[in-house]
């Protein structure tokens, strides 16, 4: 009863309620604005610099600042877009060469501002997404995703502009969920021109599109192939195309394919190959222990990049070609299970589990790129208990892995208070949504449904992230003082590490057990 | 046992709630009221810190600087002088730099805030050396001895508070309590004054809040207790006092031994005050010392563009030329007495704790209003017991919080504080108008007919929305360069006296029926 009530619930309503939820957060992200911000706050406003001053023949090309444009085009044209209303509020900031580390305060508000305006694509992608849920599901995903701790981490703070990039999937979520396929594979084709790191749920896509969109017999399953490669292609054209007439488009190549940078990135990212490293470092440590000489390696990892030289000891190199076969070799179980049945309900999850992959086997990952497969997992989150208590775990740890990247005491309280509201708010909207009495109200499986909880396992790595915290804050720069400055970020990574992983697991388990 | 039941009932109360108008924020009040007061706390956490991350009071501004420097003075002060010097000008203590003139109590925070300080920072607090000094570690510093005396002293004030309030009140349905708790915490007032701007309101303010706690729960002896250290830390809480001193006296009327209990009240007021002027009653000269800081009857009657009486009434009436400061001394208090008389005579005939919040409301309006030598912060202490009553009569709550903030404006710009002020506001209208809740907007409008002074205030509403603009960005005329802050003092002495109105009427139509029921509270 109540359920049907909610779904006949107007949508402007619904509009309002969801503008309520950004409108709190924008005023929290407004007061944000002096927070600390990263070099990536420089390199967005050099590239709004570039755009402005320079004939689109010389973006790609121009060396003025270390921070060339290694983007897309779309990401470009947007920074073109931009840089009009750059110009009016200050011509300063759209100086190529007068602007370099410009940090006026009116470059600091224009550029935080345009990020909490940007973000209105992430609303309208939660919006379609969630029109029609029920109304507990509907504000369950709001909290997650339109409150989420990690996007005004790495947004709002840290600076860059995920939140209209994430948006852009979330919208092509959208459209396959509605069965639109053509409308999902075109955003998603410009979602890649605008940021390719987003490529990791191709294949996903083209598996899905292939098996849901392309059916009905050969003719029309040739037609339909047609019609969505050229949608395809004209996306790619309209990106790509300005820059092959002016002959840009080797530059532009690799730019965007800087692969001479190391396996990981200066804060190792907790993934997979954290675990690959401590198992070279142990293993060395052991047969020197037992008299095995072994040529150390000359470069290192703390340093960020990595020559040509093994940085391992013992264990066989790892070079990009590898990285992406560990990727598809990870994602291929999950896309044989597409290719037998392409039901757009589980879209998001495949998406999802595809930028697990990515972050997990992927080559110089960044911890940022979390948020690529956190996000759309609050999809799947509200949907049942299992997702639920699985997302709660991820969420916080994804969310924990971000700290180093605000390392300076000022943000200190901020993050840590941030991280327990989300667990808290987490916590009450799964718990209110999960809760018993809840359930013999709900419409649907409600048998199935018990009350949310932590198992004992969740609580103690929720401990163990107070532990670690508690380590690197105050135990290790006790008793080592200034020795192994790296060993408190190790040490995050690692166990933030374990729940990706784990998380990874479980989510390969669900989508074979679907 | 009564209160398990009552969460009971406020559940169901919620969940039909949901079914009617899909209220968004079920999920917050699924658990107890300890949680959903630990998940707001955490947000006015979150708050307070992001506004505390711009600048505050006299940044980067010799010689003087502004409070935030005053307050880093006195802790300079408290931590390397004996107590008895704190007061007192010597080679040592420059008074006229930053002297301290608020109550012991402030001086033990600030000794307290400074021990702090010197054990992370010992340069910031250095003697002599330190003035003026401003750096990325001593803001921080200075920025968590705020923030940690408001978590440790306002915020369990309002738990407090909330606990007692809905006691009395037992009718209240939890989104209400929440909603309550989230109008106290947020107020955007004391948030900008306190974290932005650089003071420790948090700490008097938080004692009076518990000492309103302490008096609706029935604890009178607490209540004075609590209430002396606010008038201890910050001399200003003397605004509550007749409110305080109204009630308890009429409660006592009514026992059956008055003067017994009126004798043991007084007791603990004295104990609580010799115990915090301990150091000083040594001898007649040290008291009278501290007394004469705390009283700066040299300053003129107003100063600056505050929203009251004599600051108003000066665009006429040329207050400082026409009388001295002593028969204007006069003059304040006896306009203060006579506006907060007929409050006062209510609490006495008809003591209750509804009529006792209104009390509060009224006695500090009044006093901003028509006491000597206002400040336009001062306009906190009002505001205080205001959003104590928040829940009864909201539009005008909403209003009075608007104007409570357009009269700091001018002290917002100074401090360099516009961009906090304009997301403290814009949250405060997301905050206030919950969609689906009990105030939501879209579906009261409707019901109010449109009447002159709907209209009016409308208006003026709009007038001062524009003012903000015209404040930033037109540059005023030669002749009249303080034109626009006449006018924001103008628009908003005019809505203080309004509600000051408003609230008296409220507050005398409470005892008409009170007085029965009371009576009957009585014999329980």
């Amino acid at each position: 009863m109540a359920s049907r009530q909610s779904m006949l619930q107007n949508h402007p309503e619904i509009c309002r309620h969801l503008l309520w939820f950004f409108g709190v957060a924008a005023c929290v992200k407004l007061l944000l604005i002096p927070s600390y911000h990263s070099t990536d706050f420089e390199v967005h406003r050099h590239w709004l610099a570039l755009t402005r001053s320079l004939p689109l023949s010389q973006w790609y090309s121009d060396e003025t600042s270390p921070w060339t444009l290694d983007y897309p085009p779309f990401f470009a044209y947007f920074e073109y877009f931009l840089s009009f209303f750059a110009r009016l509020v200050d011509p300063q900031i759209v100086d190529v060469h007068q602007g370099l580390n410009y940090e006026a305060d009116t470059v600091v508000y224009f550029q935080r501002i345009s990020v909490i305006v940007s973000d209105l694509c992430l609303v309208y992608g939660i919006y379609r997404l969630t029109r029609k849920l029920e109304a507990k599901k509907r504000v369950a995903m709001w909290i997650l995703v339109i409150w989420s701790p990690a996007l005004v981490i790495v947004d709002h703070m840290h600076f860059q502009y995920n939140g209209f990039l994430l948006g852009l999937l979330m919208l092509s979520i959208s459209y396959l969920q509605d069965g639109r396929d053509v409308m999902g594979g075109f955003l998603f084709a410009v979602l890649l021109c605008f940021k390719h790191l987003f490529a990791v749920a191709g294949p996903v896509y083209f598996v899905y599109l292939l098996r849901h969109y392309c059916r009905g017999g050969l003719l029309k399953g040739l037609g339909r192939l047609a019609a969505m490669g050229t949608v395809v292609v004209a996306v790619f054209a309209a990106a790509f195309g300005p820059f092959f007439y002016h002959g840009q488009i080797q530059q532009v190549i690799s730019r965007m394919f800087p692969f001479g940078r190391g396996l990981c990135h200066a804060y190792w990212a907790p993934n997979f190959w954290v675990f690959y490293i401590i198992l070279d470092k142990g293993l060395a440590f052991l047969l020197k222990k037992f008299g095995i000489d072994i040529p150390t390696p000359a470069a290192s990892f703390t340093g960020g990049l990595v020559g040509d030289s093994s940085p391992f000891a013992v264990l066989p190199q790892v070079t990009p070609l590898s990285t992406l076969i560990m990727v598809l070799l990870a994602l291929s179980p999950c896309l044989v299970k597409i290719w037998k049945n392409p039901h757009p309900g589980s879209v998001a999850r495949w998406i999802s589990y595809a930028y697990t992959c990515g972050f997990l086997f992927g080559w110089h990952v960044h911890e940022k790129a979390s948020l690529h497969f956190v996000i759309p997992l609050a999809i799947v989150a509200v949907q049942s208990l299992e997702d639920a208590q699985h997302y709660f775990l991820l969420s916080i740890a994804t969310c924990y892995s971000l700290f180093p990247l605000l390392y300076e005491a000022q943000e200190y309280p901020i993050k840590v208070v941030l991280l327990l509201l989300h667990s808290m708010l987490m916590w009450f909207g799964f718990s209110a949504k999960f809760s018993k009495k809840g359930s013999s109200s709900s419409s649907s499986r409600s048998g199935e449904e018990g009350e949310f909880v932590i198992g004992w396992g969740g609580k103690c790595y929720i401990i163990g992230i107070v532990i670690v915290e508690t380590w690197g804050q105050l135990l290790h720069p006790y008793f080592l003082g200034d020795k192994l400055p790296f060993a408190p970020l190790l040490l995050i990574s690692i166990y933030c590490g374990v729940e990706v992983v784990y998380s990874w697991v479980w989510q390969l388990k669900r989508i074979m057990a679907d | 046992m009564d209160r398990n039941n009552r969460g009971k009932v406020g559940k169901d109360n919620v969940e039909l709630d949901n079914n009617k108008n899909g209220d968004v924020c079920w999920w917050l009040l699924h658990k107890g009221l300890a949680s959903f007061f630990l998940c707001i706390s955490m947000f006015g956490l979150l708050v307070r810190w992001t506004v505390s991350l711009h600048s505050y009071s006299g940044a980067g501004n010799p010689p003087k600087f502004g409070d935030y420097e005053a307050q880093r003075h006195w802790m300079e002060i408290t931590v390397n002088l004996p107590a008895q010097d704190w007061y007192i000008n010597s080679t040592k203590n420059d008074l006229s730099y930053w002297g301290l003139d608020y109550p012991p109590l402030t001086a033990y925070q600030s000794y307290i805030h400074g021990l702090f300080l010197r054990f992370f920072d010992p340069e910031s607090v250095t003697l002599f050396t330190s003035r003026g000094y401003e750096s990325y570690t001593g803001k921080l510093l200075m920025r968590f001895t705020v923030l940690s005396s408001d978590l440790l002293i306002f915020f369990p004030s309002v738990l407090y508070f909330i606990h007692a309030y809905y006691d009395v009140h037992s009718r209240g349905r939890k989104a209400d309590v929440a909603w309550h708790i989230l109008l106290i915490l947020i107020n955007p007032c004391l948030v900008l004054i306190d974290h932005g701007h650089f003071q420790y309101n948090c700490i008097s303010l938080g004692l009076a809040l518990a000492a309103v706690a302490a008096i609706l729960s029935q604890r009178d002896l607490l209540a004075c207790v609590l209430f002396c250290l606010s008038l201890n830390h910050k001399q200003m809480s003397t605004y509550f006092a007749p409110a305080f001193f109204s009630h308890l006296l009429g409660k006592c009327l009514r026992r059956k031994h008055p003067l017994l209990e009126i004798s043991k009240l007084g007791l603990v007021v004295l104990g609580t005050f010799a115990m915090v002027w301990w150091p000083y009653l040594h001898s007649r000269d040290a008291a009278l010392q501290v007394l004469s800081r705390l009283a700066p009857f040299e300053r003129g009657i107003y100063e600056d563009y505050v929203a009251n009486f004599w600051c108003t009434s000066s665009v006429l009436i040329k207050w400082k030329r026409l009388f001295p400061t002593q028969s204007l001394r006069l003059f304040s208090m006896v306009a203060t007495i006579l506006a907060c008389l007929p409050s006062m005579i209510q609490q006495i005939l008809a003591p209750s704790s509804k009529g006792f919040l209104y009390g509060l409301l009224n006695s500090s309006l009044s006093f901003y209003l028509f006491s000597f030598q206002v400040h336009e912060k001062s306009i906190l202490l009002p505001l205080l017991p205001a959003t104590l009553l928040a829940m009864e009569w909201p539009r005008p709550f909403k209003l009075l919080t608007h104007y409570a903030l357009f009269s700091m404006f001018p002290l917002v710009c100074r401090d360099n504080l516009i961009l906090p002020y304009i997301a403290l506001y814009a949250l405060c209208i997301f905050l206030y108008h919950p969609p689906g809740g009990r105030w939501d907007g879209a579906k009261r409008h409707h019901s109010t007919p449109l009447t002159l002074v709907s209209v009016l205030l409308t208006l003026a509403y709009l007038g001062s929305l524009v003012l903000h603009i015209v404040y930033l960005t037109v540059r005023p005329p030669e002749r009249y360069p303080f034109l626009f802050e006449a006018l924001i003092m103008l628009l908003s002495f005019s809505h203080f006296v309004l509600f000051a109105f408003h609230t008296n009427t409220k507050q005398w139509m409470l005892s008409g029926h009170l007085i029965g029921s009371d009576k009957g509270k009585k014999q329980h």
